[in-house]
């Protein structure tokens, strides 16, 4: 029975992989004579089979709910970004949004001075531009902060931003007419011109729509 | 599987709680195999696995990102189940015998309502033998036999989980086997 100790010791290093090939000859050259430690071996053997036989068992179906319901409060920040991030559309949407207004408000607010666009004929007197008689205003006509009386004729469109727009019957414009005094007029009308602009980007025809 | 982890874990960090609902959904039963099979009965084993994940989230600040995550997390519910063990010792074993007859009669339930085959019947009981034989088994050879055979995890593993030297990890193993060979050899 002297060697059973050390010959047990082996079998284990052989289960856990870890014998070395000098030892492993020994232990099957021992195997091989000695039907006790040979049963020992085969029981050991079974045992771990038997153990590894169990069937895999699964975790109740509701499992991971009832954690989540246990888990402390996560905090509102994370949620919100979580919002964010699973909405880009709607986050891309409503950042432009609160960008154009603010910046149109702000362009709205910061500027009461009067401005004109640049056509050598106009006259400019207080607030108010004048088209004189006689004269052809050409291009598009744009007064900011103040009235427009039109005498002459323009050969474009008229816009009267926060103004009024006086029109002597003799007067003549060949493009549109539009007043804005409105909050939402004015952002209709600049994300119209926006539009615009982008627009004669891609087709050159369109800048001389006026025409 | 760990890359993913890892990606989650970050989110967490952060304070993402559905990061976290994937991570218990990938690991939960693997986790509750472990405290099923060292502590022998469902309810008990649900009751851990489920504090075990709690843990995790709490001190998830405290797991090293480095890591491997299974790894972590296995220590924390096999720390789970040996104190639970250790509380329950002196009744323990009539609450096995407990968990042993509501197991039969879900069986037997399912038996009448299908009709099982007889070998199939005979391998459930089977596997209950087992089962009890592991749960007889002393807690610190219990921990290393289920994380070696039933978790299949390396000596290494199992060294770094139960925070024990790796020569301990072997002689717990041996003795281990030796104790469940004696126990199963007449099955």
């Amino acid at each position: 029975m002297k060697c059973q100790e050390e010959i047990v010791v082996y079998m284990h290093e052989y289960l856990d992989d870890e014998i070395s090939a000098e030892q492993e000859k020994e232990l099957r050259e021992h195997l091989q004579q000695c039907p006790d430690c040979q049963t020992h071996f085969h029981e050991l053997k079974r045992t771990i089979a038997l153990v590894q036989s169990s069937s895999h068992i699964q975790a109740p179906s509701d499992f991971t709910a009832s954690v989540m319901v246990r888990l402390p409060k996560e905090k509102k920040k994370v949620g919100m970004q979580r919002w964010l991030r699973h909405h880009p559309l709607l986050t891309a949407a409503s950042l432009f949004i609160v960008l154009m207004t603010g910046s149109l408000l702000s362009s709205w607010n910061d500027d009461p001075h009067l401005s004109v666009s640049k056509q050598p004929n106009l006259v400019i007197e207080n607030d108010t531009v004048i088209v004189p008689a006689g004269e052809v205003v050409k291009g598009d006509v744009v007064v900011k902060n103040g009235n427009l009386k039109i005498d002459g004729q323009v050969e474009g469109s008229v816009t009267v931003i926060n103004g009024e727009n006086y029109q002597a019957s003799a007067g003549h414009v060949t493009g549109e007419i539009e007043e804005v005094n409105e909050l939402f007029d004015w952002m209709w009308y600049h994300i119209k011109n926006t539009a615009e602009e982008v627009m004669n980007i891609f087709g050159e025809t369109e800048t001389v729509k006026t025409q | 599987m760990e890359t993913i982890v890892k990606k989650r874990i970050k989110q967490v960090i952060k304070g993402d709680q559905d990061a976290y609902a994937e991570v218990v959904e990938m690991y939960k039963d693997k986790v509750f195999h472990v405290c099923f099979r060292m502590l022998g009965n469902r309810h008990e084993a649900e009751d851990i696995a489920q504090e075990a994940f709690l843990r995790a989230y709490v001190n998830i600040t405290s797991f090293n990102i480095e890591l491997k995550f299974s790894t972590w997390l296995y220590r924390i519910a096999t720390n789970l189940c040996i104190d639970r063990i250790r509380k329950k010792k002196p009744d323990y074993y009539l609450d096995a015998e407990v968990a042993g007859t509501d197991g039969l009669n879900m069986y037997s339930q399912i038996a009448s309502d299908s009709r099982l085959p007889e070998e199939e019947v005979q391998s459930l009981e089977l596997q209950e033998t087992i089962q009890r034989e592991i749960s007889k088994l002393p807690e610190k050879y219990r921990s290393v036999i289920v994380l070696k055979y039933i978790e299949e995890l390396s000596l290494n593993e199992i060294s770094e989980i139960l925070n024990l030297p790796l020569g301990t990890v072997k002689t717990r193993i041996h003795r281990g086997r030796e104790a469940l060979r004696n126990q199963l050899r007449y099955l």
